[in-house]
């Protein structure tokens, strides 16, 4: 049996990396993909594009102004002088923010009334819209602070003033960075998608150009034929995973805190349920293109519902539950947790038994229909 | 263009439409695989954070000053209290588990500090994997702490019967998606992903399936001309493309409850070019690739993964390092993704989009000519 199944590993190996463009699609493009996602993939508002419209031009309004130009987001792209301005860098998309102060600003600010400010936010993007309301909230907040502070030194109570002063604390991940959260993600959908394509269209390319028959009546055993088949795929996956996971900790300082041995652990496990859906997928497709249309059709969902980009707690409840049977919802706890936590199988066994249970599952249905197809 | 040369797309079209409709598997998919993803990025997915699960270790729970305190988070929607604790293994062993996203920790003479007029302090644990989600959380507790503060000054003024008292109001308006929605944030650009996926991978696909069995030697051997054989296949999954724009634009009306104000005319035309670009990148990447493995890895390296991370779809352009933000201009969905945007939210017209609309203009002129010219060398 050995011997059989290491005469298919060897073709199966030849096969692939006959076409030399394929040997660089396969290990290079993780390596592009990872540099995009790493360069690219960041919710942190660190800039945040705005107008100023200071229709005041007082001592007030420009001190007032300064507290967001001198704070490190707020780049004043633009300043206005007109009306119309308004719609036009915000229809435009120039800037995400308009901060406008009318006549009367520094007045009505000297005599102690109310001084109106008018913020326009261009809602378009509501996620960053959002924090950068809270930016802006916490710097009128502070300026708020400021002058009433000074009118109490003026008055003479300012030491009796209480206050609560906020000293918050970010575990794992200290200086907030999203690409620490995101890259050990990458990996996962990168090794979800290529084990998936290369193990079902490799097999139903055989079925095309009538190969398949050639090899079931070869003395092969079912069983050999899949190990022959799939253990190619898994071994390139795992290569993939160490090549990421060297760019990332050398090129994106992305900590590792874990063990890299447990994580190839559970990435062999994960591989269970990917080629097991890959081999399923060659089952009910005559053609590559089929092949290449159902794969995506499950992919999709997977990487969408599993937590990746959007936090599975946002969800309607109804998804979350479904969200149980997506075997990348484990290994995406895992790989973070591994990276970022640094934890291992005492904490994540929770997470790699089900992962394990839908890996068996998954890919004995899909050999015995395997097997029944080619019998 | 001549009549015979019209006759000879047509009759490649033809032989396309029936191949196509044989196919039924591919076909469905072609047409849900939008629908479904409509639904999931409509339904299942939100970037809206709010219900922070938070876990409050209130250490001075006796005191009326903490219950008050903590009323500010009871009663925002950015919140959820899920539990008290009174230890920090607690703590550490939900923030471990996901459990909770962060915790309050109020020390236990929080209120005699601020009886006294003086400053107390106040801890927040947050677990910071998520960096995105934990620095929208931090803020939100920021601006709480502030208006707290502001109240605490403004309260002093008070009991001392001093005026004034008033500062600064700043009034908030939100432009073009006044609920901020992400849902209205995130179908166009589904829409955007959609064509390009669905007629970029689809095309690429089957002319590389032709080539692979050789057929396309056949139809190279008629005297079908180059050109005429491009715009042939291409007719076929133009009217694809458009279906699957037409159903998203009727979900993201009627089911997702998206506003759209700029005028359908403007959208069919700049739909025309993006489409006709993507579907010339996918010739142009069948051509290279020869096979249909091949084809399927360029098309989603070179289509799906750009679309994704670099039009703007998910994130912000403006927040890219800038030679990433140079590398986008040559992403088409950047420019695509601006007028969908444009015509739902902002209701923008051509004076205000002309700049997008000449770069797909310049994408799809360039594509088409690069996708005939590259065929026509494979074919010599």
């Amino acid at each position: 049996m050995f011997e059989r199944v290491k005469a298919i590993l060897i073709k199966e190996f030849k096969q692939i990396f006959r076409d030399p463009r394929m040997k660089t699609i396969i290990f290079i493009s993780p390596l592009i993909q990872i540099i995009l996602f790493g360069y690219s993939a960041n919710k942190d508002i660190t800039y945040v594009p705005t107008a100023i419209f200071d229709r005041d031009n007082t001592k007030e309004s420009r001190e007032f102004i300064r507290k967001f130009t001198y704070s490190k987001y707020f780049v004043p792209l633009r300043y206005l002088t007109e009306d119309k301005q308004e719609n036009e860098v915000l229809d435009k998309g120039q800037v995400s923010l308009v901060i406008r102060l009318d006549r009367g600003f520094g007045r009505d600010l000297k005599a102690g009334k109310q001084a109106d400010i008018q913020l326009v936010f261009d809602g378009t993007d509501s996620n960053t819209a959002m924090v950068i309301m809270s930016y802006t909230n916490t710097i009128i907040g502070g300026y708020q602070q400021d002058i009433l502070k000074e009118r109490a030194e003026v008055a003479g109570f300012i030491n009796t003033v209480p206050s609560v002063d906020l000293r918050d604390r970010a575990w794992f991940n200290g200086n907030l960075i999203s690409r620490n959260y995101y890259l050990p993600g990458v990996i996962s959908t990168i090794v979800t998608v290529m084990s998936l394509l290369l193990s079902a269209m490799a097999i139903v390319k055989e079925k095309e150009i009538g190969t398949m028959e050639q090899l079931t009546v070869s003395p092969l055993q079912p069983l050999e034929l899949i190990i022959g088949k799939l253990l190619p795929f898994a071994v390139i996956a795992l290569i993939q995973v160490i090549l990421i996971t060297v760019l990332g900790v050398l090129w994106f300082r992305i900590p590792l805190r874990g063990n890299l041995f447990f994580l190839l652990f559970a990435t062999c496990i994960y591989l269970f349920t990917t080629l097991g859906i890959g081999l399923f997928i060659s089952t009910i497709s005559s053609t590559q293109q089929e092949a290449m249309m159902s794969v995506f059709l499950f992919y999709m969902p997977t990487v969408l519902l599993s937590g990746f980009a959007y936090p599975i707690s946002n969800m309607p409840l109804v998804i979350q539950w479904s969200t149980f049977v997506n075997p990348l919802r484990y290994f995406m706890v895992i790989i973070r947790s591994v990276f970022l936590k640094g934890v291992g199988i005492e904490v994540l066994w929770t997470q790699l038994l089900p992962l394990l249970f839908i890996g068996l599952t998954v890919i004995s249905l899909s050999y015995l229909r395997f097997r029944r197809r080619l019998a | 263009m001549t009549a015979a040369s019209l006759k000879r797309i047509k009759a490649v079209s033809w032989k396309e439409f029936v191949q196509i409709k044989r196919d039924k598997r591919s076909l469905g998919m072609a047409l849900a695989i939008p629908i479904f993803m409509l639904l999931i990025f409509g339904y299942g997915l939100s970037l809206d954070i709010d219900h922070v699960r938070t876990l409050v270790w209130n250490q001075d729970a006796s005191s009326k000053v903490t219950r008050d305190f903590l009323l500010n988070f009871k009663n925002s929607k950015y919140f959820r209290i899920v539990g008290y604790t009174d230890n920090y293994r607690d703590i550490q062993k939900k923030i471990d588990n996901g459990d909770i996203m962060m915790a309050l920790v109020i020390p236990k003479d929080f209120s005699q500090y601020l009886e006294s007029g003086k400053v107390a302090p106040l801890q927040l644990i947050v677990d910071g994997s998520d960096a995105n989600t934990a620095t929208i959380a931090i803020g939100y507790v920021r601006s709480v702490v502030a208006g707290y503060n502001v109240n605490l000054l403004t309260q002093a003024f008070r009991e001392r019967g001093l005026e004034p008292v008033n500062t600064v109001d700043a009034r908030m308006r939100v432009w073009y998606n006044m609920g901020l929605v992400s849902t209205w944030f995130i179908i166009p650009g589904v829409i955007a992903m959609i064509i390009m996926i669905i007629s970029a991978l689809l095309i690429s696909l089957t002319i590389a399936r032709e080539w692979e069995r050789g057929t396309m030697e056949q139809l190279i051997s008629t005297p079908v001309k180059g050109p005429e054989l491009i715009i042939g296949k291409f007719i076929p999954y133009f009217v694809i493309g458009f279906f699957d724009l037409t159903v998203g634009v009727v979900m993201a009306r009627f089911l997702f409850g998206l506003p759209f104000r700029g005028s359908y005319m403007l959208l069919a035309i700049l739909s025309s070019l993006f489409l006709t670009g993507a579907l010339s990148l996918g010739i142009f990447i069948s051509v290279i690739a020869r096979t249909q493995l091949m084809a399927s890895q360029l098309a989603s390296l070179a289509t799906l993964i750009p679309t994704m991370l670099l039009s703007g779809f998910i994130y912000p352009i403006f927040n890219m390092p800038k030679v990433v933000q140079a590398i986008t201009y040559l992403i088409p969905a950047r420019y695509y993704i601006v007028v969908l945007r444009g015509l739902f939210l902002k209701g923008n017209g051509m004076a205000v989009m002309w700049d997008e609309a000449l770069f797909l203009l310049l994408f799809a002129f360039f594509m088409f000519i690069l996708a005939v010219r590259r065929f026509r060398k494979k074919v010599a």
